[in-house]
């Protein structure tokens, strides 16, 4: 970074040629915070456009207007709402998300303990299904048209195409009801062993990869169809390349960009998608913390899960475009 | 708790009956002297309580939004929690309904019964090793009651003027008689906690038989035994595991598998199908609350009686026991108190589906056009299927009503005792008067049918000081009546709770008092391997 002060005044279109992926990882934090902030405003806009304030619904069918008052008075709920937005932007960007409306507990520490439980299921999901998806997606490439990739085209299709709940109640129904093999529920707790903790997720990894594989499956098989039967991979072939040097040198820069995407699609629907298989299985994880935290518009709780879903998001896609383009020449030196 | 015999055999396994009292019972029920003998011997033996094991409770319920302290308890989860580490002065009897002593030994009252003094029992320790005094207990009181409080029993505790000790008991008085102050003080948040929980209210440090060892808001509590516990009579496991279990699917699955011994809210579409796991007890027991359909009695064009009546000749009671409960319940007679109550009144005439009368009564209202009714499936499970099938009775009756589905976010605050003519749901309450007084009472926050009769608040009023029961009961009548054929209420069903165990737990009480055996469910039971 400090390369910017090396020859004066260098102009941005020569940093940027010299080091472009320094300038991109730059442009992208910057595009980042940005978006943030909109999320943010978005999400505030949002639940403040629900029927109801926290006061209300959190006090439900039992409340009275003298408790609703006590509630409003002492969060500062009457006061305008870019008062109380621009109140809450200060202290969220000095690190303070403020503590949960409902509980009184600190949103910060609350949401350590479930983003870990969240990371946990989704690292173990991805770590499984990734490479399973790349590999099914290489052989069905492989065995193109006949009856191996036919097989996996079927089995991939049945699984997105079933609602994730429903696998999950199929999995519970034979692993944990009938067999008895698998561990049910699947609440994790401080202090639980980790070969327990394993034991707990196996049925909630097995949906979640489930729903995952066939997406990245499928797009993997495409990418490499369509690089391999491009024009320059036949040329690569005339001009007597092996079939070795011709995947690695010509196919793989090209194929890996959408694979990638969609691997990073993936992976941020299991970090901030999964709020249904939490439930089902009842896992501690970000999404049902999120949900509690609307049913009574809890703001703060909101806020903080909100902008970390947008951050997961943000900074995967941004590191599937880096990879895509470290991998791509042609990406590398755009003209 | 249709069988008589099985509603006396559940009372010896919750020590509430004497042999004596028992075989008077059941040859009443028309067993002979030695059948209801032996039947007494075997119950007693089967009832012997087992101590020891770890029981797991899968419960729906609980959020992440949850708070220790007692008086901002409002989720089911929350409600067992609390019967588990502490007490209440006061409780009801399982069976009846009266008050029955707990940290309090005795009371009595004055003449008026506006100044109740009650005897705290002595020898009683926190689980802080502090011995329980009568400070605490003011100070409780105190936490509760004031003006700024957020505590959920605020409303019920609205006529305390004062609550001061003398020497080591507790005199509380009231702005005016309420013969049924010890079971207002019987509510689940009004928790004795040691220095009123000023200090730190959730700290769940109080009397009760088990100890909290883990707590993680909307996800998992575990308990150890108090083995300091003032009572024996409860607290048979040595320690408790409460998940909560939100999806439904997922409690029947965990019951199933084995992996808990009990399971609440079981959804009464899937109950049958439960039934059939050979290791699954269902346990269902009659309750207080019940759903209703509420007309504004002050707004056109519900503010005319022979409309009201009409439709509530227009309500199939039957089918909506049947197809919004599965049977799990029984049907309403248009006003909000059922057998389970104490000085319930016998032999008022029930209500029932008349398509003629709805006929008659609606062409006298002289209205014409069709009628609104908002509901959403929060007011309660199945409402919108409820309306619907409201409506098609109604057609019978030549009655048309439109159906408007709510959205379920702010249903609460924006229809509910907002809108003329809408669907909602009651919990119950500990006595009738305090039903009354929540929502029949002319000037009551949520009287959400807007009753307001002069001479219903003046006996509201004095049956509450009355302390002649027979009396009361009489006075409870007449309210009944003028609200059944009066008020805005149409009351179709009381809803039975729906819980299912493993066969393995025992000694389960069948507690009319509230859902889950009054939240009293965890320290009753025991297990039986």
């Amino acid at each position: 970074m400090d390369t910017a002060m090396d020859d004066g005044k260098p102009s941005r279109r020569r940093l940027k040629h010299r080091y472009p992926l320094t300038v991109l990882i730059l442009q992208r934090l910057g595009l980042s915070a940005g978006l943030l902030l909109a999320v943010s405003i978005l999400i505030f806009g949002g639940v403040e456009a629900l029927p109801g304030d926290f006061a209300q619904t959190y006090l439900g069918q039992s409340a009275t207007p003298q408790a609703i008052e006590n509630i409003r008075s002492q969060l500062g709920l009457e006061r305008p709402i870019t008062t109380r937005y621009f109140e809450w932007l200060g202290n969220a960007v000095q690190g303070d998300f403020g503590e949960s409306w409902a509980s009184g507990n600190s949103v910060s520490e609350q949401i350590g303990k479930r983003l870990g439980n969240s990371l946990f299921l989704a690292f173990c999901a991805a770590i499984i299904s990734v490479p399973l998806a790349v590999g099914l997606g290489m052989l069905a490439v492989h065995f193109r048209n006949r009856v191996p990739d036919r097989i996996i085209n079927i089995v991939s299709l049945a699984a997105i195409s079933l609602p994730e709940f429903f696998i999950g109640y199929l999995l519970i129904l034979f692993f944990a009801v009938k067999f008895g093999v698998a561990s049910f529920p699947a609440t994790v707790y401080d202090g639980m062993a980790f070969s327990d903790r394993l034991a707990a997720i196996a049925l909630p990894t097995a949906t979640l990869v489930f729903v995952v594989l066939a997406h990245m499956m499928r797009m993997t098989r495409a990418a490499i169809i369509s690089v391999m039967s491009s024009a320059y991979m036949e040329t690569a072939e005339l001009k007597g390349l092996g079939a070795f040097k011709t995947i690695i040198k010509h196919a793989a820069p090209n194929a890996i960009a959408p694979i990638v995407n969609v691997v990073a699609l993936n992976l941020a629907y299991l970090v901030v998608g999964v709020v249904v298989v939490e439930v089902v299985f009842v896992y501690p994880g970000m999404g049902q913390y999120m949900v509690d935290a609307v049913t009574v518009r809890d703001m703060p709780v909101v806020q903080a899960c909100g902008l970390i879903f947008a951050a997961v998001y943000i900074l995967l896609n941004m590191v599937a475009d880096l990879i895509a383009i470290i991998a791509n020449p042609k990406l590398r030196h755009p003209r | 708790m249709t069988d008589p015999l099985k509603y006396l055999t559940d009372s010896v396994k919750a020590h509430g009956l004497s042999r004596r009292e028992f075989i008077a019972s059941s040859m009443a029920a028309g067993l002979t002297l030695t059948a209801a003998t032996s039947l007494y011997s075997k119950t007693a033996k089967a009832a012997e309580p087992k101590r020891g094991g770890h029981l797991k409770l899968g419960l729906q319920g609980g959020a992440a939004t949850d708070i220790l302290d007692p008086a901002k308890s409002q989720s089911q989860f929350t409600f067992v929690l609390g019967r588990n580490w502490g007490d209440t002065l006061v409780e009801s009897h399982p069976h009846d309904g009266t008050a029955v002593p707990s940290l309090a030994e005795s009371w009595e009252s004055s003449a008026d019964a506006s100044t109740w003094t009650f005897t705290l029992r002595k020898g009683v320790q926190f689980h802080n090793g502090k011995e329980l005094t009568i400070d605490d207990v003011v100070k409780t009181l105190h936490r509760h009651t004031d003006k700024k409080s957020e505590s959920g029993a605020l409303g019920i505790l609205k006529s305390i003027t004062d609550i001061k000790a003398d020497g080591d008991k507790l005199v509380v008085s009231l702005t005016e008689g309420n013969a049924d102050l010890p079971l207002l003080l019987t509510d689940y948040h009004l928790v004795i906690q040691p220095g009123g929980g000023n200090d730190d209210p959730n700290a769940a440090i109080g009397t009760g038989p088990y100890k909290l060892k883990t707590y993680d808001a909307g996800v998992r509590a575990t308990f150890e035994k108090n083995e300091n516990d003032w009572r024996s009579d409860r607290g048979y496991v040595d320690s408790i595991e409460m998940i909560v279990m939100n999806d439904a699917t997922a409690r029947v699955a965990a019951l199933s598998s084995g992996q808990v011994h009990y399971i609440n809210r079981v959804d009464p579409k899937t109950v049958s199908l439960l039934k059939r796991a050979p290791s699954v007890d269902i346990l269902q027991t009659s309750g207080r609350g019940h759903y209703v359909f509420i007309m504004h009695c002050d707004t056109a064009p519900f503010d005319n009686n022979d409309l009201r009546l009409a439709l509530k000749y227009a309500m199939d009671r039957e089918t909506m026991v049947e197809k919004i409960l599965g049977g799990y319940g029984k049907v309403g007679n248009d006003f909000p108190i059922n057998e389970t109550y104490a000085l319930f009144p016998e032999g008022i005439e029930q209500r029932k589906y008349d398509p003629d009368k709805a006929k008659f009564h609606y062409k006298k209202s002289g209205h014409d056009g069709s009628v609104l009714l908002r509901t959403s499936d929060v007011a309660f499970p199945g409402a919108v299927d409820a309306a619907v099938l409201y409506q098609e009775s109604a057609k019978k009756a030549g009655i048309n009503i439109e159906v408007k589905r709510e959205p379920g976010d702010g249903y609460w605050s924006n229809v509910w005792n907002v809108q003329p003519f809408s669907t909602s749901y009651w919990g119950g309450r500990p006595t009738q008067d305090q039903m009354y007084s929540t929502a029949y009472l002319s000037t009551a926050d949520w009287n959400d049918t807007r009753f307001k009769r002069e001479d219903f608040d003046k006996l509201l009023l004095a049956a509450r000081a009355e302390l002649d029961q027979a009396k009361r009961k009489e006075m409870y009548r007449d309210m009944a009546m003028m609200v059944r054929d009066e008020g805005g209420l149409i009351l179709p069903m009381f809803n039975d709770f729906v819980n299912a165990s493993n066969k393995n737990l025992k000694g389960y009480v069948h507690d009319i008092g509230n859902d889950m055996s009054n939240g009293y469910v965890a320290t009753r039971v025991w297990l039986d391997s």
